[in-house]
């Protein structure tokens, strides 16, 4: 369980988390979503007592991360890949971790035997590629058996075969009932994992709602429509509740019609069709729409900055 | 590497022990076995060794051979202690990185985050560091400087020109080099804090110890004689001085009191700014 609070971070003149209000909730996985710069990952070293809040407060399982007495029990987290010296080996680097709140060595084996690190473990982490450096920051989050895990885009640099190991682990984390809060920049990966989201654009919070709710809200249902008689079929389409747009000739993206509805209409006007598809417009397209605005650099904006120029 | 999750690999395997908390002790132990699970830990370490001994020993080796050669007035200021121990001036420079290191390589390298997460109030974090460091520093200067004393007796016996342990002020001055060089670590420790970076940290320590007595050589002569003695390491080298000058404005110990005041400014001031900045 997180509580944050009006949280606010400022870097002088620059407001990088702005007044930001959530919850993470026990036995599911949040996402954290947002576009890169977007005030996560300051926001998840607020949670850790990494980083100092301007103004607000943070708690995790009702107190701040600092005041608990085991906070590796409390919170297990994965902030950037590589939070390690690289001169040490990767068992060293979890005992040492371990030997600060007296978890005993067998827990140290059990989380590299548990990320699949035993080969390496004895080896200097300087030399360990981008997904075992993931590896190692997920056994040293798991290494208090935590309640509640923090990561910051677990996914990042990882193989096929990574993502799906990290997505099989966060479901089972879920299962023993622990809260997880996880961020990415993709909506596709949050799509797969995530039950709960969060979703922050510069630094503000922009939604606060379960997956299921998100889907129901934005997923728009598109039929792609392909014939030679575009403009006839535009006309007797287009009504209150329909959109079309034509992106290109003979093609016409339709909606507010099930693809049945539009067959019917163009069978009894005798418009021939060449292609008729419906196409579920992704999250990904929604949580662009929702953050655009908020997108620090957008490159729209950019663009039209430099033609009033010049 | 399998990626599937067997019923033994779930997260929680085995229940772990209820006394499971931090305790500055046992950050301590996690700072001792940090030190050792280094390689550059045993470098500068051996470092310290081949400084200190090796280069006593040459000193005292070269002093033998030239003695018969020297003027009446160097022989007169002929101190057998200091030639066995004057390998302390680059080993001071070894300890004081390896000081800074085992703070600015967390930095460098961002393990001060899972440090500091896992001992959020961060102040035990940086008193293990000094503590684990003080210690396994003072045990090897200790050592060394006292091979090195025995080393340079040795050599310098050829002609008769040794001293002993149990002379006036010389087991002082010998387990001085050992307290002088600790406390230029500790400096470092406390400097790593404030500056965390390695190159900047290192510059501020060595313009302290070494660039510092030299600016001061500058100063007005009636300046100099009252601010001069009270510059960190002309204040902490009193501890090595075998007879002290009795008009000194500092001697060995209250010299020494004052170096350990400076190390403690650097200290204090990286806790205060450790507890206050972002990691």
């Amino acid at each position: 369980m997180i509580d944050a609070v009006g949280v606010t971070k400022r870097y002088g003149d620059r407001v990088a988390v702005d007044d930001v209000t959530f919850t993470v909730r026990p036995g599911a996985v949040t996402g954290f979503l947002g576009p890169n710069g977007a005030g996560k990952s300051t926001t998840m070293r607020m949670i850790l007592g990494l980083d100092a809040q301007t103004a607000g407060e943070v708690r995790v399982n009702g107190k701040r991360y600092a005041d608990h007495p085991a906070p590796l029990r409390e919170v297990g987290a994965l902030l950037e890949a590589k939070a390690v010296h690289t001169g040490r080996s990767a068992y060293n680097h979890l005992l040492a971790l371990a030997l600060t709140h007296g978890i005993p060595r067998r827990r140290v084996d059990e989380v590299v035997e548990l990320v699949g690190l035993r080969e390496v473990a004895r080896k200097r982490v300087g030399g360990f590629s981008l997904g075992m450096g993931q590896r190692l920051g997920v056994a040293a989050a798991l290494l208090g058996d935590p309640h509640t895990l923090v990561l910051d885009e677990p996914v990042n640099g990882l193989d096929p075969e990574g993502v799906r190991w990290i997505r099989q682990l966060l479901r089972s984390l879920v299962a023993d009932g622990r809260t997880v809060f996880l961020s990415s920049h993709l909506m596709s990966e949050m799509e797969l994992t995530a039950d709960h989201l969060v979703i922050i654009g510069r630094g503000r919070l922009i939604a606060d709602t379960s997956m299921a709710e998100f889907t129901a809200r934005f997923s728009r249902k598109v039929v792609r429509v392909r014939t030679p008689e575009g403009g006839a079929l535009r006309d007797l389409l287009v009504g209150p509740d329909v959109t079309v747009t034509a992106p290109e000739t003979g093609l016409l993206e339709v909606h507010g019609l099930t693809s049945g509805e539009i067959g019917q209409l163009a069978c009894r006007n005798a418009i021939p069709l060449e292609e008729l598809t419906p196409v579920t417009a992704s999250l990904e397209e929604a949580f662009m729409d929702l953050t655009q605005d908020a997108v620090e650099f957008s490159v729209h904006q950019d663009v039209l900055t430099e033609r009033t120029a010049s | 590497m399998t990626a599937t999750l067997t019923k033994a690999q779930r997260p929680s395997a085995a229940p772990l022990p209820d006394d499971i908390r931090v305790t500055q002790l046992r950050v301590m132990h996690s700072e001792w076995h940090k030190f050792w699970s280094l390689r550059s830990s045993y470098f500068t370490l051996a470092a310290t060794l081949i400084a200190m001994i090796g280069f006593g020993g040459l000193f005292a080796a070269v002093t033998a051979t030239r003695w018969t050669h020297m003027r009446p007035v160097e022989q007169a200021h002929f101190d057998p202690t200091a030639v066995s121990l004057r390998g302390f001036y680059l080993a001071q420079l070894v300890v004081g990185v390896l000081g800074v290191l085992i703070v600015t390589g967390e930095y460098s390298t961002g393990m001060i985050r899972s440090s500091l997460g896992a001992a959020p109030r961060r102040l035990p974090v940086l008193i293990a560091k000094a503590v684990v460091f003080a210690v396994i520093t003072l045990v090897v200067t200790t050592v060394t400087a006292f091979v090195a004393f025995f080393l340079g007796q040795y050599l310098l016996s050829s002609h008769h020109i040794e001293t002993t342990i149990g002379a006036d002020g010389v087991a002082r001055a010998v387990v001085g080099a050992a307290l002088y060089l600790t406390v230029v670590g500790l400096m470092g420790v406390g400097l790593g804090f404030v500056v965390r970076s390695t190159a900047g940290a290192i510059a501020s320590l060595f313009g302290i110890l070494l660039v510092l007595p030299v600016l001061g050589e500058a100063l007005p002569t009636d300046w100099a004689t009252n601010i001069d003695p009270y510059l960190p390491s002309n204040a902490g080298q009193q501890i090595m001085v075998v007879h002290p000058d009795p008009s000194a404005l500092l001697g060995p110990w209250s010299g020494f009191a004052v170096f350990c005041g400076y190390a403690a400014i650097a200290l204090v001031l990286g806790a205060v700014l450790l507890r206050r900045r972002d990691a």
